[in-house]
Order: C-alpha cells, then structure tokens, then sequence
C-alpha cells in the first residue's frame, strides 16, 4: 500500500514538503517514485537560488522521462543533498529520508495552507490514477 | 516463439555474436598496402617537434575483409522499415520508396559541388524552388525556407523569426505557451531564443481548449510570444479549437508556430496557413518519404505567412528573367542556418516523391495512413484503451492501463515482447501526459494483412500477460541480445572502448 507519511505536506505535482518554522525540506513522493520507474539522473539548483511557489527547482531523469521538480513553496536553498547527483538510485530506495532533495528558507508562511495533507494527497492520487 | 494469425515461424536466420572491431584482428594486421618510398625519408618527430605523439593511436589491426564482415554482420542486427513495420509513433516511419534513391543518384545532381556558379546550378536551384512552391501549395504558407536540417532546426528557425517579427516592432515579449503533450524540442527551441515557456494544459478529451489558452494568455498581459501547437497532437488527435484559439493569441500580440511533426495526417485535407497558423516546420523524413534515422540526414522546412518573409533565412531561391538566382540582401533575415543550401539530397527525394504522388497521390496517403490508424484502434481498443474518446489520426495513442491494473505487466514489458513477434516497438511513454503510454504509427505504408497480424501480435501478448506473465517480462526471447539493462546504460555509460586492464 502507498506511503504518505503523515508529518508532510504534499503538492498536485507529487512533491513532499517537511516543514520546521521557516525551514522546509523538499523530495518527491512515492507515487512520483513509482510512476518515473528507475531514475537515472537528478539535477538540483544551487544553494542562494531563490524561487517562486511552483517554479521549476530541478529536474528528475528516469529511463522514461525526464520531469521537472517544482517548488511546493517559495524560498531560498540553503541545502541540498549532493549525493544525490551520483547516486540517483536512492530515490528509488527511500525518497522520504535518504532522497531528499532540497532545504529551502520560507520567504512567506502564507503558502502553506495550499498544500495537501497526507490524507488529501492520498485521496488525490486515487481520483487521478 | 509463439505464431500470429499467420502461422508459426519456422526457421531461423545464422546471427553472429559480434566482438567490438578493437578486440578482432592480429598485431600488425592492416587493410592498406602503400608503394614503396621512392623519396628521401625524414624523420617525422624532428619535423614535428611537439606535436609527435608517443604511441600509436592504437586503431583495430585488422584486414579488409575483417572490416566488411564487421559491419556487415552488425547491419544484420539492424530492423528496418525494408525489413518490416515499423510503428515508431509521432516518427512516421513510413516506406521510402527507391525511386527517390534513384532520383537523387542521377550524376546532375549527385555530383554538383555546392559553391559552384549559379550559372551552373540553374537545375538544383530550379528543384529548389519548385519545391517550395509545391510545400507552399500543400501547406497553404507564402513561402518556405528548405535550410533547416531537421524538425527541432526548423523549430529553432521558426522561433527565431517569431522573436524578430517582434523585435522589428520594438518589443521582445517572453512567453510561449506550450501544450503539456508537446515534444520536448519545443520548450528547447523557446529557451535557445531567450524566451519562456508557458505549459497549457490539455483537457481531459486529450486536446487543447481556448478557454484554457485564454486563461494562460491573460496572466501575462503583453508578454505574449505565440503559442507552440502539434496538430494533429501527440495524443493523435486533432485540435479542432485551433482556429479560435490562434485568433487568441493574435489578439495578444502572438504568433502561433505549429509543430509539423504529423502533417502526415493532414495532406489534401488542411492547409495549416489557413487556419491560423503564422510559422510552420515540415519533416521530410516523415511526411515526404526522406530517411528517417539509421542513414538519414533530416530536412525541417519551415513555412511562414507573408508578413513573416522578410525574417526567412539567407539566402531565398528567386526566379527572374527566366534564371534562378540566390538572393542574399535581405536585411531583416535571421541569416544563415545551415552550410549552403540545406540537405539538399533530401530536397530531391522529397520532391521527387510529391511528382510521383501527386496531389491526388498525397491526398490519398494521408487517408490511408488515418485508416490505419482507426483500423488497429478498433482491433485493439478492448486490450488497449484508447488515450482519448475523440477520434484518432494518424496515431493510435494507448496504454498498459488495462494490463497493469489487471497483471503485473506493463508497457516496457509489452514493448519488449513486441520484438519476438518481429515488429519494431511502438514509442513508448511518450506524450508524458498519458502514464505508461503506447504510440502506435502504422503510416500508409502497411497493408491490411500486415495490419491484422499486428493486431494479433499485441492482442496475444495481452492473453499471455495473464497466462505467462514472466515470459512477457523478460521478453525479447528471439533477438541477438536478451533484455539489456537501461537503467545501469544510463547510470554509468560506457561511452568508449578501453582495453582490458
């Protein structure tokens, strides 16, 4: 059965947000996971970058496609998780923890009220596939 | 292997397992044989100084007969649409007959050199501009420029002379709207121009609606570029709100550049320059029978309105006095896009195809390719729904939606087991809007009986998705090489030859 860890907010374009007071950390979840199939490459922006809500942050490469990452929310990248870049498969393997992809700074705390619960994501899914 | 409709396949051909041409051979084997020095030797390090190399290139040592078999033995693991169909969607795979071959080999146009006199090219030139005139007259354009090279040259033509279009009015807006079934040339030939794309979605029917064009176009007021639009779609559908939706984007200001991709579908039946569309690329490897892929080159003719002549490439091919002639003092040009004149190989087989066609010809090639298309879609669409209720072109779109939700199949394992039964795979999980999606092109070119038995084949691999589910998932079981690892090619490419260590 699919994994929405319930201490996480979700976007309609399958990402994850952990949010900690103006700090958030960004990954995709796994319904993003399993329809990419076996991902090959992840392109992540640099730290200070800035970006708007639902902006393109990154890009994912998988051995069907290659998709966009959005920012769930707008911010700054104070972090991202290097070793991602040489070893996309651990996406694959744990896309919640170890497969992070990106700490951003929150510009604004009014954006995350959009965003779904674990439970509305869950359901989304569901209604969409 | 298991029989389609026709029978079992019975015997099989000699393949060879072929070592890399570096690891064949002897030391100091080689093909060449020179005379014998008849001048003072000098020694080549002294004349060369720093350049001298230590070793030697450390090229394959072999003779020419180890070559010939080489590659001969290797092109025999090639497919090919001579050797079967090939169903390659949105590539239009479709038959290239000889005659263009012949065609293209008579010495006058086989043998010119490109930077002859004009005086001495007056055929090339002649063929040239009839065949711009015959791509005006089937896409309804003013003019056409034959220099790109290919689909996305001609995309990066197109948009270029979009920006230049605006920027001869003194403004440079930004944003291209793109639908989300586009090809992924499309949002690269925007950004090449310094320009923005803007996805659109399409509606749940699979095709683009003017409402949502109108609600893109009015969250960037006066920043409008134009719009990129594939028609028929990648969905295989056509966007019948083209009209509507190219007069919104007039109204802001834009232009609309339409992806020609599958005009296969469209010959004798619509001409794009009627129906809103300003600037348009033609692939004549696919709707004119050019090659496509394995020997190629492409050519992406690009068609504008008249007010987007000024802007075509350098240098246009111009009749007068009864004399072609290259015209190069066009200020407002987006200059050269490619070396002389284009592939200009390509522009006679095209031309010689549309001749022998006709328009009749070409009329009746587009019906048949969308009967084809509706044809395998009525076979198959219990197995294989359909990616949308509206009718299909000249593309049969469909999915593993049925199979996977039903076995433990999917589209990759439907493709692969597609090769056993002696097909070319259809494109597979493209456009990115349909999950696990299956693009089945037919083309004109397949006859009902191949047809039938395509059917079959796809129509038996569902059955032994639910019988032998492994059997599918390990699939190809015929072919030279078993299933390959994609996912480790892509992680850590080995790109070049090294030798063991």
């Amino acid at each position: 059965m699919s994994n929405y860890p319930s201490d996480l907010r979700y976007t309609k374009d399958h990402e994850w947000a952990r949010i900690d007071g103006k700090r958030v950390v960004i990954g995709i979840t796994e319904f993003a996971v399993h329809q990419l199939g076996d991902i090959t490459m992840v392109e992540l922006p640099k730290e200070g970058e800035s970006f708007r809500r639902e902006q393109v942050l990154g890009t994912i490469e998988s051995v069907k496609a290659v998709s966009d990452i959005y920012a769930p929310l707008s911010g700054k990248v104070v972090k991202t998780n290097d070793p991602l870049r040489d070893s996309p498969e651990t996406l694959n393997e744990d896309c919640y923890d170890e497969g992070w992809m990106v700490e951003l700074e929150l510009s604004s705390l009014d954006e995350i009220k959009q965003l779904m619960t674990s439970e509305e994501y869950a359901k989304y899914v569901k209604d969409h596939s | 292997m298991t029989g389609t409709s026709k029978g079992l396949i019975t015997t099989r051909q000699l393949l060879h397992h072929e070592a890399p041409i570096f690891e064949q051979g002897a030391p100091g084997r080689s093909g060449a044989s020179l005379p014998k020095l008849d001048v003072p030797e000098v020694s080549a390090a002294a004349l060369l100084g720093d350049l001298y190399r230590d070793a030697a290139p450390g090229l394959p040592e072999v003779s020419e007969v180890d070559v010939t078999r080489h590659f001969t033995r290797l092109s025999r693991w090639n497919y090919a649409i001579d050797i079967g169909m090939y169903p390659l969607g949105s590539c239009t795979m479709k038959y290239n007959p000889k005659v263009n071959e012949r065609v293209a080999r008579m010495p006058g146009f086989a043998g010119l050199h490109p930077a002859q006199s004009e005086e001495s090219l007056q055929g090339a030139l002649e063929l040239m501009y009839r065949l711009e005139r015959a791509l005006c007259e089937i896409s309804g354009f003013a003019r056409v420029t034959l220099q790109p090279a290919a689909g996305a040259h001609g995309e990066l033509c197109g948009l270029m002379m979009i920006r230049a279009y605006h920027q001869s009015q003194g403004r440079f807006p930004r944003k291209v709207l793109i639908p989300d079934s586009a090809h992924g040339t499309n949002p690269a030939s925007v950004t090449l121009n310094q320009m923005e794309c803007v996805p659109v979605k399409t509606s749940a029917d699979g095709i683009l609606s003017a409402e949502t064009v109108r609600a893109a176009v009015a969250q960037y007021p006066g920043d409008i570029a134009g719009l990129m639009v594939t028609n028929p779609s990648t969905l295989g559908l056509f966007e019948e709100n083209i009209a509507e939706i190219a007069e919104v984007v007039h109204q802001a200001g834009g232009l609309v550049y339409m992806d020609g991709a599958n005009f296969n579908a469209l010959l004798g039946k619509v001409r794009p320059g009627e129906t809103g569309i300003d600037v348009m690329h033609i692939n004549l490897h696919k709707t004119f029978t050019t090659p496509h892929g394995g020997g190629g080159p492409g050519s992406g003719p690009v068609g504008v309105v008249e007010k987007l002549i000024p802007f075509l490439p350098t240098p246009t091919v111009e009749l007068a006095d009864g004399k072609y002639h290259l015209l190069y003092n066009r200020p407002q040009s987006v200059g050269r896009l490619r070396s002389f004149f284009g592939n200009f190989g390509m522009h006679v087989r095209a031309y010689t195809y549309i001749r022998e066609m006709g328009g009749e010809g070409l009329t009746q090639a587009t019906e048949m390719a969308v009967l084809n298309a509706v044809y395998l879609r009525a076979l198959l669409h219990e197995e294989y729904p359909p990616a949308s209720e509206k009718p299909s072109m000249h593309e049969y779109v469909t999915s593993d939606k049925k199979i996977k939700k039903e076995t433990t199949v999917q589209t990759l394992d439907i493709a692969k087991r597609l090769m056993d039964y002696g097909y070319h795979p259809p494109t597979v999980y493209f456009p990115l809007v349909l999950p696990g999606a299956l693009m089945i092109e037919p083309t004109e070119t397949e006859s009902k009986e191949t047809l039938d038995e395509f059917a079959a084949a796809l129509l038996s691999i569902a059955k032994e998705a639910h019988s032998d589910p492994d059997l599918v998932k390990h699939a190809p079981h015929q072919t030279a090489l078993r299933r390959l690892d994609e996912t480790k090619a892509a992680r850590q490419p080995r790109l070049r030859w090294l030798p063991p260590t």
